[in-house]
């Protein structure tokens, strides 16, 4: 407690990124760090960051005592600490959750265990400081990609998911053949823009009708058919083409079955989350179809869209305020569910 | 995995990477290892499905690539699903606690398991996929 707000350190640590925050009363963030080696490993053409729970290991201390001095607070004025339990790596995630329950356990202050997905959603309430449940939520990312009915700040329903590849993992992958390098994500967006996105025919794959999962392995077998095909024929390719038919055959489909679900559950808002929200043309469609039939559309920020300890203090907080607490045997669950 | 047929092959259909499949689950046994290797598409994750499938697997077999490894338990045996291709080599696959893996009572697939050869026990089954004419597949068990 600092100037009559209540305090969160939120700690993340499930995959490459090292990150801590302080949130206060659950929405307002005073800090958030996030140690990642993305940077570094961009040099090696795709081979991507470093996730040995070591490097966790090596920087966890560091993080939190900067989160904690660029809130300008002291671990004695935080009131709850939330963590990462999964889903993620087991080696990562174990990182996270001893320093957590060393915090806890020392300052003698609660500790709740967040499930990754459901911080992703709650970015949105670090966002837009109005926001509140219930809402359709989609959440894209490299490792995930789901569409969640929310009824209220503690209940996250998994209506649809991925069958093979998650949305920003194809992107990636895509990148990789089309030879735009890593991270595929802003790389595909960019080209995108300078590209016809009706210029090759990507199949859409809608999967059974009512259906709110997805598949996106078959994208980049498309895309080497079609990169073999015109080398073959001895035509030119245009990088920013096939960029932008691959992301307008991912982004529809995402846009059109979140729309969907919103109307089928009454839900008047839809939520974005995760990396894969920055992109630009899924905001765009999403915004499109959904203003159809007066469904408002809202997003984190690009900082708070990738992974982050804020948004496990969210997550955390609200989680807590409704009663729940996590015990010393806290454990990492690496193929946690939503 | 003794009871698989060893040697090259061609499939050329998803019906010839199920079959494929359901005969590596029949054959494996616990501490089994499968070793894959293949280029981007080539089906490896696909193959690993119908693994799945072949060892009883209820849940949804999902790629792998984020998470490095993704475990069920809901079959014959246990699976672990690896991708290894974020890794940088065997030591980060070891760090990243693989060998508790390698180790225990169920069957391994690996994806891109060139990266991590060298954290390989010599008995792990290689399965090499490359891309043949018309879209087929080309086979290689070792």
């Amino acid at each position: 407690m600092k100037n009559g707000k209540h305090l969160t350190l939120g700690i993340e640590t499930s995959c490459d990124e090292t990150a801590v925050s302080v949130v206060a009363d659950g929405r307002f963030v005073l800090s958030n760090v996030i140690n990642t080696q993305i940077g570094i490993h961009t040099q090696f053409g795709g081979v991507v960051p470093e996730i040995a729970s070591r490097r966790h290991l090596e920087k966890i201390n560091d993080v939190i005592e900067g989160a904690l001095s660029e809130a300008d607070v002291s671990i004695q004025d935080i009131d709850l600490v939330g963590v990462t339990y999964g889903p993620g790596l087991v080696g990562a995630l174990l990182i996270g959750v001893a320093a957590a329950k060393s915090i806890a356990y020392a300052c003698d202050i609660p500790l709740v265990g967040v499930n990754h997905m459901h911080g992703h959603i709650a970015a949105n309430y670090l966002e837009h400081h109005e926001l509140e449940p219930p809402f359709m939520a989609l959440v894209v990312s490299g490792g995930h990609t789901n569409i969640v009915n929310v009824p209220d700040y503690n209940r996250c329903e998994k209506i649809g998911g991925t069958r093979d590849d998650a949305a920003g993992e194809a992107f990636d992958k895509v990148a990789r053949v089309i030879g735009l390098g890593y991270p595929g994500g802003p790389k595909v967006d960019k080209a995108a823009r300078e590209g016809d996105r009706d210029a090759v025919a990507f199949k859409r794959v809608w999967l059974e009708p009512g259906s709110y999962d997805f598949s996106f392995s078959g994208l980049k077998t498309q895309a080497l058919n079609y990169l073999n095909t015109e080398r073959q024929a001895g035509r030119e390719i245009r990088v920013n083409d096939v960029a932008a038919s691959f992301q307008e055959a991912v982004v529809e489909v995402l846009a059109e079955k979140a729309v969907s679900a919103a109307l089928e559950f009454g839900q008047k808002r839809i939520v974005m989350a995760g990396g894969v929200a920055s992109n630009t043309r899924l905001r765009e469609l999403i915004s499109e179809k959904a203003g159809a039939h007066g469904i408002e559309v809202l997003r984190p920020s690009p900082a708070l869209c990738t992974d982050n300890g804020a948004m496990i203090a969210s997550a955390a907080y609200y989680a807590y305020r409704s009663g729940e607490r996590s015990g010393y045997d806290l454990d990492a669950v690496p193929a946690l569910e939503f | 995995m003794k009871d698989i047929e060893k040697g090259n092959f061609i499939i050329d259909t998803e019906a010839g990477t199920r079959a494929l499949g359901l005969s590596i689950a029949d054959a494996a046994e616990p501490g089994d290892i499968i070793a894959l290797i293949g280029d981007l598409g080539t089906g490896k994750t696909a193959l690993t499905k119908y693994i799945a499938e072949g060892l009883g697997i209820k849940e949804e077999v999902i790629s792998p690539t984020f998470t490095i490894v993704r475990e069920y338990r809901s079959g014959r045996l246990p699976l672990f699903h690896f991708d290894v291709y974020r890794l940088s080599g065997p030591e980060e696959f070891i760090d990243a606690g693989a060998e508790d893996y390698l180790e225990d009572s169920g069957l391994s697939v690996i994806e891109w398991a060139d990266i991590v050869a060298d954290a390989l026990p010599a008995d792990a089954l290689l399965v090499n996929i490359e891309y043949a004419e018309d879209d087929k597949r080309r086979i290689m068990i070792i």
